[in-house]
Parts: C-alpha cells; sequence; structure tokens
C-alpha cells in the first residue's frame, strides 16, 4: 500500500516539475548522480508520461568521478531516452579560467559554480531542475521552491518572492534564471522510501561494498588519484557505503554492512549523525552552505 | 503516515524558535552532531541553558541579530504523525511572511509571553489565521516558569484571547489554550509537574491527534496545468490534459464542460502517470482524455457539468499587499488563479481593515505593505472562480507586479 504522505510528497513535486515545462522555454535537470537527482528523474518521467521528458540532464562534471556513477548515469539515460548535458570543470580548467586548489584538502567543489553558471549562460537555460532539500541544511530551509538568480547565480534571501498556496511564480527578467527545487519538503528518509516504494535503482556504491579509504579528521575518505594525501595517511581497504554522492574530493564514506535498500533504511532511520554531516566541503564554516549559496551553488 | 502542517507565528523573544528546537529534540529529531553543535554555541555564548533556537535560526543575519528573518520549514517525525513546521516570523514588518507560512498550514500556532499576555502582534496573527480560514488554532502561553507557573496568569490571558474570538466572528474554528514552558519542556512533550491544575493534553500530543480538515463535498475543479502530447506512433491522437485536481472528484464518464469555451465531453480514461484509474480526488495529480476531440489548453478549467464556477472579468476580493511598492490605480498587474495567470488593473479600493482594531477606512489610495483591503481588479481574460469561504483551493490568487515580476500580493475572493 502507498504511504499516504509519500503520496502528498510525490504529487507536490509532479506539480512542481510539471509547472517548470509549462512555464519556461528552457529547462534543465541538474543531474549529479546522486540518489536525490536519480528521484528527480524518475518524478520527471512519471510527470510527463507517455511522453518524453521535455528537458535534458545537466551533469556538472568536476572529473573527479566515482566511475560507478558515470556507468550508472549513462545506462539510466540510454534506458530511458533522456537527453544529457555534460558541463566539464576540466574545460575550464584547461582554458586557464580555473585554477586547481592546492594542498590536502584540494578540491573541485567551488569549481563547480563557475561550471554551472557557464553552462545556463550558454544553453540559455531559464530554469534548473535540483534536488536540494530543506532538510539538508540550515540555510536551505529557507529556500523556495523557485529560487530567483541573477546572472551572477547569487541567491538573495532577503529579496525571496513569497510562496502561497501552491501557485508558484515564474516570471523572469533578461539574465534571471530560477532554480526549482520540487523535492524541498523531503527528508532524507522519504526519499530512501520513495526509493524503495518506486523500486528505483541507484548506483551501488550507496550499498556496503570493499573498497580503499584513509582516515582524515574523523570522517572516512575514498582513496582516490584525485586527493592528496600526508605521508601518514594510510590506505587500507574495509566495508563502507557511501549515504550521500557528490565527487570523490567531498564525500566521506561511512562503515557499514548494510547491503540491501531495506538494510540501509534501517540504518539511516536509526543513524545518529545528519546526512551532511558525511559532507566534507559543509566543514569548511558553520555558514558554508549559505555563504555557497550565495555566490550561486545549487 | 499522515502529515501535518502546522505555521507557528510569534513575537520577538516570546520563545517560538526554543520552543520549537526543544519539540525537535525531545522527539529525537536532531542528531547527534546537531545537539553537540547547539551544545558547544550556547556554551561559547556564556548560556548556563542550552539554547535550543540555535536549531532552527539558520541564516547568518539571524545569528548576528539572534532573531528569526524568514519563513523556515523544519520537519519532524513522531511515531504518529509527519509533520512540517513553517516558522514564520512574528516582527511587524512581516506580515506576508506569516500569510505566506499560514496558507500552506493546517493549523496555526500562536505563541503568547505570559508576561506580555495577549499583545498587538497577537491580534495580527489572529486575524491572519482568520483571514486564510484556518480552523485549528492552538494558543502556547509560554514562559509560565517566569511567571511562578500560576494558573490565574493562563486564566487571564485565555480570557482575553476568547475576547478578541467573539469580535472576529469565525465560529467554525477550535482554540486550545496551552500553559508550557519551552525552556523547561512543561507541557511540550510532557505533563508539567508545575502545572498540575492544567487538565489538557501536552502541546505534542495534542498535535499528534489534531484532526486534519479534509474537504467535504466541494465541486470538482482540475485547472489544466500542461497538456500531455507523446508525439510517438503509438500515441499519435493522445492528447492528455494534465493538472492536480484543486477540489471535489472525478470519475471515468463524468460529464464534463470546459471553461473558459463551455465545450461539452465526458471522461474517456484518467490516467495517473501513464496508468489508467477509474477515479481520483483532491490533490492528485491527473491526466484527463476526453471521448471528444475539443480545444483545451493550460489555464483552462475541466469541472463537472452539474457545478460550474463563476466565470467573471471582476474579482472582488480581500488583498493582502507583500511588497514595498504600494498596490494602486496606474499598476501593471497579473493576476495568478492556479496555474492560470492573466493582466489585471486594479479598479478601486473599497475600503482596508486594520487588524489590531478591525477599524475601517474607505477613500484609501493605494494598499500599502502589509495592509489588508477590500479591492476590485478588472483582468484581461475570465477567472474561474468559486469564493474563499466556500471552497479555498479555487478561491485564492497571487497578485505579480509586472514592472519587476515579484509577487506582490495574495488575494482572498469575496
Amino acid at each position: 500500500m502507498q504511504n499516504s504522505h509519500l503520496k502528498h510528497l510525490e504529487n507536490e513535486a509532479i506539480f512542481i516539475i510539471r509547472e517548470v515545462a509549462a512555464q519556461f522555454n528552457n529547462p534543465a535537470l541538474m543531474f549529479s548522480g546522486g540518489k536525490d537527482s536519480i528521484v528527480l528523474v524518475h518524478l520527471a518521467m512519471k510527470a510527463f508520461a507517455p511522453a518524453a521528458v521535455p528537458f535534458p540532464l545537466l551533469h556538472v562534471d568536476t572529473g573527479h568521478n566515482f566511475e560507478e556513477v558515470i556507468t550508472f548515469r549513462d545506462k539510466l539515460v540510454d534506458d530511458n531516452n533522456l537527453k544529457l548535458n555534460v558541463a566539464y570543470v576540466q574545460e575550464l580548467i584547461d582554458s586557464g579560467y580555473l585554477i586547481e586548489e592546492k594542498g590536502k584538502y584540494a578540491s573541485r567543489n567551488q569549481h563547480q559554480i563557475p561550471t554551472l553558471l557557464k553552462a545556463i549562460e550558454e544553453n540559455k537555460y531559464d530554469a534548473c531542475i535540483g534536488g536540494a532539500r530543506r532538510d539538508e541544511e540550515k540555510a536551505r530551509a529557507k529556500e523556495r521552491i523557485f529560487s530567483v538568480r541573477d546572472e551572477f547565480g547569487q541567491w538573495n534571501e532577503k529579496e525571496q518572492r513569497p510562496e502561497l498556496f501552491d501557485m508558484l511564480n515564474g516570471k523572469i527578467g533578461m539574465g534571471q534564471n530560477v532554480r526549482v527545487f520540487p523535492i524541498s519538503n523531503w527528508t532524507e528518509l522519504d526519499v530512501w522510501e520513495y526509493i524503495r516504494q518506486e523500486n528505483i535503482q541507484i548506483p551501488n556504491i550507496y550499498f556496503a561494498h570493499n573498497r580503499d579509504v584513509f582516515n582524515r579528521d574523523g570522517l572516512i575518505w575514498p582513496a582516490s588519484d584525485f586527493i592528496n594525501k600526508a605521508e601518514n595517511e594510510e590506505v587500507y581497504e574495509t566495508i563502507v557505503r557511501f549515504r550521500t554522492v557528490g565527487d570523490m574530493t567531498c564525500t566521506a564514506a561511512v562503515s557499514s554492512e548494510a547491503s540491501r535498500l531495506d538494510d540501509v533504511i534501517a540504518e539511516i532511520a536509526s543513524s545518529d549523525i545528519s546526512e551532511r554531516g558525511a559532507r566534507i566541503d559543509d566543514k569548511r564554516s558553520e555558514s558554508a552552505m549559505e555563504t555557497r549559496k550565495k555566490i550561486g551553488y545549487f | 503516515m499522515d502529515l501535518l502542517t502546522i505555521s507557528t507565528a510569534g513575537s520577538v523573544d516570546d520563545g517560538k524558535s526554543t520552543l520549537i528546537g526543544r519539540l525537535l529534540y525531545e522527539t529525537d529529531s536532531l542528531k547527534t552532531d546537531q545537539v553537540e553543535a547547539i551544545k558547544r554555541s550556547s556554551e561559547n555564548k556564556g548560556f548556563d541553558f542550552i539554547d535550543w533556537s540555535l536549531a532552527t535560526d539558520g541564516l547568518i543575519a539571524e545569528r548576528e541579530q539572534g532573531i528569526t528573518i524568514d519563513v523556515a520549514n523544519i520537519y519532524f517525525t513522531t511515531e504518529k504523525r509527519r509533520f512540517i513546521i513553517a516558522d514564520t516570523p512574528g516582527h511587524v514588518e512581516y506580515t506576508r511572511n506569516m500569510v505566506t507560512g499560514s496558507s500552506h498550514s493546517d493549523l496555526s500556532l500562536i505563541l503568547i509571553d505570559a508576561r506580555k499576555g495577549v499583545i498587538e502582534q497577537t491580534f495580527r496573527h489572529y486575524f491572519i489565521t482568520n483571514l486564510l480560514k484556518l480552523k485549528n488554532i492552538v494558543v502556547c502561553i509560554n514562559k509560565m516558569d517566569l511567571m511562578g507557573y500560576d494558573e490565574q496568569v493562563y486564566e487571564n490571558i485565555k480570557k482575553d484571547f476568547l475576547d478578541l474570538q467573539q469580535k472576529s466572528g469565525f465560529v467554525d474554528q477550535k482554540i486550545t489554550f496551552i500553559p508550557i514552558s519551552a525552556l523547561f519542556g512543561d507541557n511540550v512533550t510532557e505533563k508539567s509537574s508545575q502545572m498540575t491544575w492544567y487538565e489538557g493534553k501536552p502541546l505534542l500530543e495534542h498535535l499528534e491527534k489534531t484532526k486534519r480538515e479534509t474537504d467535504t463535498v466541494l465541486p470538482a475543479r482540475l485547472p489544466v496545468q500542461y497538456v500531455i502530447r507523446p508525439k510517438k506512433e503509438a500515441y499519435l491522437d493522445y492528447r492528455g490534459f494534465a493538472g492536480k485536481i484543486a477540489s471535489g472528484s472525478f470519475k471515468v464518464g463524468d460529464e464534463i464542460v470546459v471553461l473558459p469555451t463551455k465545450r461539452t465531453s465526458t471522461i474517456k480514461a484518467i490516467e495517473q502517470y501513464g496508468k489508467s484509474i477509474d477515479e481520483a480526488n483532491a490533490d492528485e495529480n491527473i491526466t484527463i482524455l476526453l471521448n471528444d476531440e475539443i480545444g483545451v489548453s493550460r489555464g483552462n478549467m475541466i469541472v463537472k457539468s452539474d457545478n460550474i464556477p463563476t466565470a467573471t472579468k471582476e474579482v472582488h476580493a480581500q488583498v493582502c499587499w507583500m511588497h514595498d511598492r504600494p498596490l494602486q490605480n496606474f499598476g501593471r498587474y497579473a493576476i495568478q488563479h492556479g496555474v492560470n495567470t492573466v493582466q489585471a488593473k486594479l479598479l478601486k479600493i473599497e475600503e482596508t481593515i486594520d487588524p489590531i482594531s478591525y477599524a475601517k477606512a474607505d477613500d484609501v489610495r493605494e494598499l500599502k505593505m502589509n495592509e489588508i483591503g477590500t479591492v476590485v481588479f478588472r483582468t484581461a481574460a475570465e477567472l474561474f472562480v468559486d469564493s474563499y469561504h466556500s471552497n479555498p483551493k479555487n478561491g485564492a490568487f497571487i497578485i505579480i507586479d509586472l514592472e519587476t515580476n515579484n509577487t506582490v500580493g495574495a488575494g482572498f475572493i469575496l
């Protein structure tokens, strides 16, 4: 039997996705390969069935990917006749627009912002659908469903439009675009329960697997060529899974033996650490997320 | 498990964020890393208690000022129910946020500082819950610890509030009063040992048991949101009219009318995400296929022949203004009613009403930020409306300023 609150959340999300297709000329769905964006793709396919999804996926690729995620992405696109546009951070580094960070915390996380903004400008996207949820982080709790950005991608929390009932005002001027968050009101557990209910496939790194890792700052980091290790950081193999999936330099693993969806859900329901507790990018400061949002982060 | 959405209202420093923080903590909705951060932060600030408001006051500006400045959505779950709290600010200048938060909620939670009693801000909040016709109200009389948990304090405030209700004349409303201390947790999740004179339920239990207002028998309204045309060989003649049912229900075989064309047909099939179903109810997304080939586009409304809404180019409504640029005669506006957006101009402002004194004023030329008035708009095309009172889901609209594209007002059709 369908869970009544999941049905409510699904209705709300699909309504929002249809509003995007109706109100904008050239939308895109921001796809990261993480579970939230996979759920978005699933919702979009339902929203327009039996027609095709009327907008492309946009992947901002840092180049520091989990291979499993890219394989998954390409299969998802092929199996469902989706369109995929990829914006490469590497291209902007090669052309000299961006400079690689140095040191042991070097990451391309910040580089996603200019890469995304360039893709929006070049493709003239007027709306970008994203999988952010208000329960993830305090600054996201105040985000609107339709979040208007200027040409610099800036989020101005004081100038946000009020959103009443289910009416979404997508009117924008030249140079503006809108970020749209259809699963704003979902919690992490809702996403997982929906994945189970709908039997949605997700990359296998969400389940327990053997991996080479090392410890840093109390977190388990995946070992990879993209991360500058200190000499005393020993790589060892252990059983882990990922609770959130970003690129390899900003996503920590959790020690877990949950190899089936039911186990993962049970583990999350009883978990003592918040989802973004395993996001290295948020640890930079108390307002790390808000500061990044203001300059155009998702 | 079902979902209850709550909007909160309070004034600066009446402890709303503290109450929500405590609810989150006591329902185990905060993870260890979050609790640790709050404890650390409280210690750093030199408090001798844990400041639970830190769980909700999200933005940098708020942390600096120590107050809440925008609507924040907060999520928690108990074994009985899922909750969403829209934490709306209580400052005088942010009435618009209160209207916004209330427009999504099943229940309104009003906080009163036991030391101050019913104040101007309480009048304003209560007025807004009435404007939005919210039927479930919980009044938490907070900071009872600072008043020695005195029953008389509680009774006096309760009496003042009930006087206010008399004035409003909104009789369908259910008001519940709960004396609490958010700081010490009295009557939040558990009954207070300090206030044995209080015979009601603690707040959480009350929230778990509140019945959601469900649609009784409201007329069937489907605003057409999107026309699905697959353009695939197998679906050559497929034209599906997709939308979320605003109110009532539809089933296969129903006789329908499309507005504004007034063309009639019967429902051939109802689909939900590509699967056929026989019947669907309010709040469900459906795709309707008709037995006759008639033109239907976004912004049209499909209704059942036995109950047709009012088609009008003159909209008479109560409006709450939400922007610094006032509502005025020569403004260029659009009205968005559901998914139907039409150009509009202001014909007249009949009167304004003061949410505190209920005093009315006519001869008003403009409606300023946070003012509430009765107005008439003329629209460039027909809207298909019910009164907000008879069918809220088809009786509200937003006003867009076409100069700035901002959402500048909310309307409730009379």
